[in-house]
């Protein structure tokens, strides 16, 4: 799973079977250091909860897909949870 | 697997019900000599790994649901193992 940041959203007007309702948002990929790293993505949003602005962890392939129920619902990038905080014992330099 | 080293873990209330109470940590990928390979992962914690230590990640889902017994966990990245050496 890997760091994100919620920068908006995505409103479809005809999705496939098994995504009507499902938040799309479109989510910016972060480092561990939280900085923005790789070009941003529409994101299936299974908790349905996370909003713009908010960091969110998330997951790419198969797993993405077992996000939302009934699972295999085709999606390739989802929010797996919403980050309530990152704590960075160790700090390399970048 | 991935070699990496625990640099720290994520909180998170609002999450996939597999999620719940499981502890994620921030790890950094290292090559094979043990410095910073660049990327990192979030991973699961099944053996009590602590920051500083270097670890074995299984990086793979089926593997990954298998060792959290969930069949539907949106999970593939899990910490198997603590390094003790490595040559």
């Amino acid at each position: 799973m890997f760091l994100g940041r919620v920068t908006g959203r995505v409103v479809p007007a005809v999705v496939y079977p098994g995504l009507e309702g499902v938040p799309l948002l479109w989510v910016q990929p972060l480092d561990q250091h939280g900085r923005d790293q790789g070009r941003p993505f529409v994101c299936a949003d299974g908790t349905r909860m996370a909003g713009p602005g908010e960091t969110v962890y998330w997951e790419a392939s198969r797993e993405a897909a077992l996000t939302l129920t009934p699972s295999f619902v085709p999606v390739d990038h989802a929010v797996v949870g919403i980050v309530d905080d990152v704590r960075l014992d160790i700090q390399d330099a970048p | 697997m991935i070699y990496a080293r625990v640099t720290g873990s994520i909180t998170s209330t609002i999450n996939h019900p597999d999620m719940d109470g499981r502890r994620l940590l921030v790890c950094d990928k290292l090559t094979a000599e043990g410095k910073p390979a660049g990327g990192y992962v979030i991973a699961v914690d099944t053996v009590g790994a602590g920051p500083g230590e270097t670890v074995i990640i299984l990086d793979e889902g089926n593997g990954a649901r298998q060792i959290l017994a969930r069949k539907d966990a949106p999970v593939r990245s899990v910490i198997v193992g603590i390094v003790e050496d490595s040559a």
